[in-house]
């Protein structure tokens, strides 16, 4: 039997982080901001119908960049995991910080145990009920690193530039049309084509609404937000 | 085998069904018949009486009186059985009052998750079928005597008309043309409304028909509740139209029954 070659953990955990932030860059960014009513989140997706934004619970959205096929699977798992819980005990027991430490939990586990690691970063979002309450914001790495976010976060290829971006431009209260147009304007600080209505998945976790608050913003609507904000 | 890690994937219809979920996961949460039990429990539990639908111009009207009995005694004078199923369809339900809210509830969260995996909306037709096979889950419980049989109603995006269906205890599915109601009192609710059905019927005469069918139920079953005028409490009654589900508010259902009421006092002769 011949002998496997000796890799040092250090370069094989090297190794699979840099597999996996070369994916990730691949691929198109997202944003999230906190704005008066609640949580916008805003993606790059031409695609109408394969959604990187979508609801897992009453006040939890999720967000997903990197590979559709790994964050779809890791999406669909949350919405279990919350349906299960809800069911069980309460639907106000559903948290965004228990879904979190399992995405934290799952991807970390992938990252140390599977030869591929998952080309994902992933980020759960919850609403506060009332106005005075806190907002959470998880932001999940491919390697299970988490941390929480205030007030916007940014994930994929160009994260880094346009969390730059953001810590100079953001305001606290921004009504819906404003963060959409921060968002937008977000997204385009490193290419220099400007984004339209159809470029964009735009989903807003809203306080205003009953029990279940994700609400996906139309195309129309979208034009139409974009349009009075400038 | 390396080929069965994906194969799977085509083979796993159930992966959208929170029903599915729950039986593999945890199995304990299942509702079914009381492990160990061969005959009904010693004490009747409460039962929730009638429920009704009817189809007009604009969709649906699902009504229910809020009583529940058990055996010759109320159990409950404020109970809910008209529920949400999500937001073009509704769920009436009579017979015992616990597996019967229990089935409700799993039947919210399976359109939900269907919902939320796959992104969009089962249809009507598909709604209609998973409730019934969710009441033949139920038929070892219904042996034991805790029998549930809802009315499931909606508005049909596709069609553009409202539709409701029917059911038996072995999840028997049949669709009703333009009225039905369910529970002890149903057959008395059922013949009033015979008489009071009209094609094309605008939502306040459907509102007034639901009561008045509620009202006569009322009269002639034990186990169904009128309207309480002492405590103030009325039916409940929900539309389902092209806008969604809606409540009727207490105000209109309470207005509705005094007119209801003061036409029939009038009329009375002392039968």
């Amino acid at each position: 039997m011949p002998l496997p070659y000796y890799v040092s953990p250090e370069q094989m955990m090297k190794d699979k982080a840099e597999y996996a932030r070369k994916g990730i860059a691949r691929g198109r960014s997202t944003v999230t901001l906190e704005c008066a009513d609640g949580i916008l989140l805003v993606a790059e997706n031409p695609s109408t119908l394969l959604h990187k934004i979508s609801e897992i619970y009453d006040r939890i959205a999720f967000a997903g960049v990197g590979k559709y096929n790994e964050f779809e699977n890791l999406r669909i798992a949350g919405i279990r995991h919350a349906d299960v819980k809800g069911y069980s005990y309460s639907r106000g027991d559903v948290t965004a910080k228990a879904l979190a430490n399992a995405y934290s939990q799952a991807l970390g586990n992938i990252f140390t145990q599977d030869i591929k690691p998952f080309e994902v970063e992933v980020l759960v979002a919850e609403v506060a009920e009332s106005n005075g309450g806190r907002n959470e914001i998880y932001h999940i790495l491919y390697d299970g690193t988490i941390e929480d976010e205030h007030d916007y976060a940014a994930m994929g290829g160009q994260a880094e530039e346009i969390r730059r971006f953001l810590k100079d431009h953001y305001g606290e209260g921004l009504s819906l049309a404003d963060a959409l147009q921060l968002g937008v304007r977000a997204l385009t600080v490193t290419q220099n084509k400007s984004l339209t209505e159809r470029d964009l998945e735009v989903a807003v976790l809203d306080r205003t609404k009953t029990r279940r608050k994700f609400r996906r913003i139309p195309m129309e609507a979208l034009g139409q937000l974009l349009g009075t904000a400038r | 085998m390396p080929l069965d890690r994906w194969r799977g994937v085509f083979h796993d219809h159930a992966s959208s069904s929170f029903i599915e979920l729950l039986r593999r996961e945890s199995p304990h949460l299942m509702p079914g018949a009381l492990p160990g039990a061969a005959d009904a429990p010693p004490e009747a539990p409460p039962h929730g009486t009638t429920v009704l639908s009817v189809r007009y111009r604009d969709g649906v009207v699902m009504a229910g009186d809020r009583q529940a009995v058990a055996g010759f005694q109320v159990a409950s004078r404020r109970i809910e059985k008209i529920f949400k199923a999500d937001e073009y369809s509704g769920v009436g339900i009579a017979g015992a009052a616990g597996p019967a809210t229990e089935m409700a509830k799993l039947f919210q969260t399976e359109l939900e998750h269907y919902e939320k995996v796959e992104g969009e909306n089962l249809s009507l037709e598909g709604k209609a079928n998973r409730l019934s096979q969710m009441i033949r889950m139920n038929l070892p419980a219904a042996m034991q005597g805790l029998v549930v049989v809802p009315i499931f109603a909606g508005f049909d995006e596709k069609a553009g008309t409202g539709r409701l269906f029917k059911y038996d205890i072995t999840g028997g599915r049949y669709e009703e043309t333009n009225y039905d109601a369910q529970g002890s009192g149903s057959k008395d609710a059922r013949d009033a409304l015979k008489k009071l059905w009209k094609r094309d019927m605008g939502r306040e005469e459907a509102l007034r028909a639901a009561l008045e069918a509620l009202i006569d139920a009322a009269d002639e079953d034990v186990g169904t509740g009128g309207p309480d005028l002492v405590r103030g409490i009325f039916p409940s009654v929900k539309t389902i139209t092209r806008s969604g589900f809606q409540d009727v508010p207490d105000d209109e259902v309470r207005r509705a029954c005094e007119a209801i009421l003061a036409d029939r006092t009038r009329q009375a002769d002392g039968s």
